[in-house]
């Protein structure tokens, strides 16, 4: 199956990225500029860049960028949209970021129909402090806090925030994709842009959650993260489109 | 005592708590104390105790507080962004007068500044935690065995004032690795039963943790309260040491890292015909007011040393009181001094 | 006696290891010691270095500005410790992996080929023995045995079944300095 090898996206800077080889994360920075790029709104869009190993999602995106603390990413999506309500505002976390200490934020963002889109890149793990549980980590995975395995009696369960932010009114789209393979990634990118165009229209809340891979903090080697991945990952995390008020009208 | 072991600095805070009879910990992964977390996940299990990763900082503190309410000896730790979501909790536990120890593994500064080794946050720890008139017992160890002995003691004078106190280090205290001997293990279930504590109201009236008081003539008598507690440990609790004073005609005043740093120089120092030596605080709060104000009998110039813009320093004013210049040095954002520019420093001053 | 030493190299080369192990041994020989990591995500497959103390007196500061002495195990941190080696002191070279000369004359330099010696051993995951073992030859601080004995004490128990490897990795490393002629 060859992939049609598409040009530099104009949205990403020349920076190279400081990821570990294997790492998902850029190829999904790289889906976000593509999407920049055909829709043609780098000059509208803003991106706030999380606290995690994409904290310098900042040097790689080539539109305005905006830091947040650890997990208030849409809060501070939340005031820049409302000051700029026609610009393209997204936000980029991961997991510790936004299905741990920033459930509250991404709660409320969802509940408001905060016109805004949400990245989220589900890893099972905290990959810029060193490999500690996320509250996506799977039962029995090993991590430096749960060296004895993920034990969901004491540490709860692998949290689905996709799911869970489907029930609320706010959202217009939510779905979860991966990109493990060309044939995932084209699918991501299709709901990715789905959520941005729906955003440009005005429709409310928009998150894409991307199951993703840490091979580093995982222990393995990068072919061997996107076996674990699709073996371990996608039964927990199931690929859909949960919520879509396009269905609904 | 038992035989030596080299042990990193943060691992050295885990054992030394779970010797000071904690068994529990609450606290959010963030560079770099990640390995006091770590130690305590896989420690902990061992002597049933529990160990959780809270969703946040914010989270963290307020289960340290209910777990201090609940009358165990409890730890958490973080570094400086973490300190700042903890400041909720640790006001609460302030003002309820629970005992707890929090560490903090300092790193450069403001905002999520860098994971490197820094001491910028002297004010947040001595003065500004957190809202309301309160102050935490503040120790600043400067090596392995320090943190270990400083770590243990820490849990003891919590629950003979009923206060949290800070152990307070900096990312390279925390990453270095040096030999250290730990004090026998206390069996918690051997320490004194903690009468106010929230275990259940059998056979006895409730108890009632809390920190509101809409009366505020209430809300002043716990102050006051307060107050006369911060009064006892400042006449009981006060810890520094010396190095090279006794014929020192500059001193050098520094904590922690940079203390160690400034003891090179001030060897250096003399080495070049400067009689330096060196003033440490070791409780940052309550500050060795008096003791450091005594030497400015026989010393004739001061030099601060901090890995920030100068915050001890002005205690340090307030202490020396005029009597005699202060000059300051210092790095920040997660710079580390050099010996070298500390003795050119001096010798500067010295008008060499 | 004050010994000041960096070690560097790449993530994974096991700088960190042989610091530890020197320290160790150090503290066994009832000497003060101190062992200073880098730390941080920049070490994600970039250089790591390691500050190790080992004195007979108490250890003022565990940093270093001007070491007595480095081992740098590849070409950027040659490049990056080298020019701060204290005068007339002391670097152990990866020669396996650095090619290019050092500049300056008034160094002891000792070239050690330890990825190839490591690799004549089967592994080359012990080349930082090598290297250390050639430091420990040159320095005689610290006896070679008392390194020996400390290796149980450093290496993770599932590496244990290596310690036999790793004392022949030290053993060559230490002769290759000793008995030149004889390697
Ligand atoms: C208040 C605060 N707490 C903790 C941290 C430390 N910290 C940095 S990134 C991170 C977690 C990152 O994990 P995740 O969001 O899953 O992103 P990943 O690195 O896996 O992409 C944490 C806990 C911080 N910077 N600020
Ligand atoms: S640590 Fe994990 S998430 Fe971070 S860059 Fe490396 S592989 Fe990616
Ligand atoms: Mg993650």
């Amino acid at each position: 199956m060859m992939e049609k090898v598409a040009s530099y996206p104009d949205s990403l800077t020349e920076k190279k990225f400081h990821y570990c080889p294997g790492c998902t994360h850029g190829i999904v920075h790289r889906l976000v500029a593509e999407i920049m790029d055909e829709m043609g709104i780098k000059e509208e869009t803003i991106g706030v860049a999380p606290v995690g190993c994409s904290v310098l999602a900042y040097d790689y995106f080539d539109c305005d960028m905006h830091e947040a603390s650890h997990g208030r990413a849409p809060a501070v999506a939340t005031g820049i949209k409302r000051v700029h309500p026609d610009k393209m505002v997204f936000t980029y976390q991961g997991d510790g970021d936004l299905a741990s200490i920033g459930t509250a934020e991404i709660v409320h963002a969802a509940n408001r129909g905060e016109n805004i889109t949400t990245v989220f890149i589900n890893n099972a793990i905290y990959g810029m402090t060193g490999g500690q549980m996320a509250p996506t980590t799977l039962e029995g995975q090993k991590t430096t806090t749960s060296p004895y395995g993920r034990n969901l009696k004491e540490a709860g369960n692998p949290i689905r925030m996709t799911e869970m932010l489907s029930v609320l009114d706010g959202p217009a789209f939510i779905a979860r994709v991966s990109v493990h393979d060309p044939k995932h990634i084209r699918q991501a990118k299709k709901a990715l842009r789905k959520a941005f165009r729906l955003q440009k229209e005005g429709k409310g809340f928009t998150m894409i959650e991307v199951l993703s891979t840490c091979p580093t903090n995982w222990g393995i080697k990068p072919q061997e993260s996107l076996e674990w991945l699709e073996e371990y990952m996608m039964p927990v995390y199931p690929l859909d489109v949960y919520k879509d008020i396009e269905e609904v009208e | 005592m038992a035989e030596k072991q080299l042990m990193k600095g943060n691992e050295v805070i885990g054992e030394a708590a779970i010797r000071a009879g904690c068994r529990y910990f609450f606290g959010y992964p963030i560079t770099p104390q990640n390995d006091i977390p770590a130690y305590m996940a896989r420690e902990l299990p061992k002597y049933d105790g529990v160990f959780l990763q809270a969703e946040s900082e914010v989270a963290a503190s307020n289960m340290v507080y209910g777990a201090a309410g609940a009358g165990a000896r409890v730890l958490t730790s973080s570094s400086s962004p973490g300190i700042s979501l903890k400041a909720e909790g640790i006001s609460y536990i302030a003002g309820a007068e629970l005992p707890c120890v929090i560490v903090n593994i300092m790193r450069g500064g403001p905002g999520l500044g860098s994971i490197q080794p820094s001491q910028s946050d002297y004010f947040q720890a001595t003065k500004g935690m957190a809202h309301g008139d309160f102050h935490l017992i503040v120790y600043a160890p400067s090596n392995v065995q320090e943190l270990a002995d400083l770590t243990f003691k820490a849990f003891n004078v919590a629950d003979q004032y009923r206060t949290p106190v800070m152990v307070i280090g900096d990312g390279m205290l925390g990453q270095m690795m040096e030999p250290v001997e730990f004090m026998e293990p206390i069996d918690p279930d051997e320490l004194p039963k903690k009468e106010w504590a929230t275990d259940g109201a059998k056979g006895r009236e409730k108890n009632v943790i809390n920190s509101l008081a809409l009366d505020p003539r209430d809300l002043e008598i716990l102050n006051e309260r307060l107050q006369d507690k911060y009064k006892e440990i400042k006449a009981q609790e006060v810890m520094y040491d010396e190095y090279k004073m006794e014929d020192a005609e500059m001193a050098v005043v520094a904590y922690g890292t940079s203390a160690r740093i400034a003891t090179k120089a001030i060897d250096m120092a003399r080495e070049a015909g400067i009689k330096a030596g060196l003033f440490r605080p070791i409780t940052l709060y309550p500050f060795p007011e008096q003791e450091l104000a005594a030497t400015t009998e026989k010393i004739e110039q001061y030099l601060t040393v901090e890995m920030s813009a100068g915050q001890m320093l002005e205690d340090v004013r307030l202490a020396v009181e005029g009597r005699r210049p202060i000059e300051f040095y210092g790095r920040m954002g997660g710079m580390v001094p050099e010996t070298d520019a500390i003795l050119n420093k001096l010798q500067e001053m010295r008008g060499e | 006696m004050n010994e000041e030493v960096i070690m560097a190299g790449f993530g994974g080369q096991g700088v960190m290891s042989i610091g530890q192990l020197l320290a160790y041994s150090g503290m066994k020989a009832k000497l003060e010691v101190s062992w200073m990591p880098s730390y941080g995500p920049e070490m994600r497959g970039g250089t790591a270095n390691c500050t190790v103390i080992v004195a007979s007196e108490k250890i003022p500061s565990p940093l270093t500005t001007h070491p007595n002495s480095v081992i740098v195990m590849n070409l950027p941190s040659q490049t990056k410790f080298v020019p701060k080696v204290k005068e007339q002191g002391l670097v152990v070279k990866n020669s396996s992996l650095i090619d290019e000369k050092i500049e300056r004359d008034d160094l002891t330099i000792i070239e050690v080929p330890a990825n190839e010696i490591a690799e004549e051993l089967g592994n080359t995951r012990v080349a930082n023995m090598v290297m250390l073992g050639a430091y420990i030859a040159e320095k005689e601080i610290i006896d070679l045995d008392i390194v020996k004995n400390s290796l149980a004490n450093v290496l993770p128990e599932r590496h244990h079944g290596l310690i036999p490897l790793n004392e022949k990795a030290l053993d060559r490393g230490y002769n290759l300095v000793k008995e030149p002629a004889s390697v």
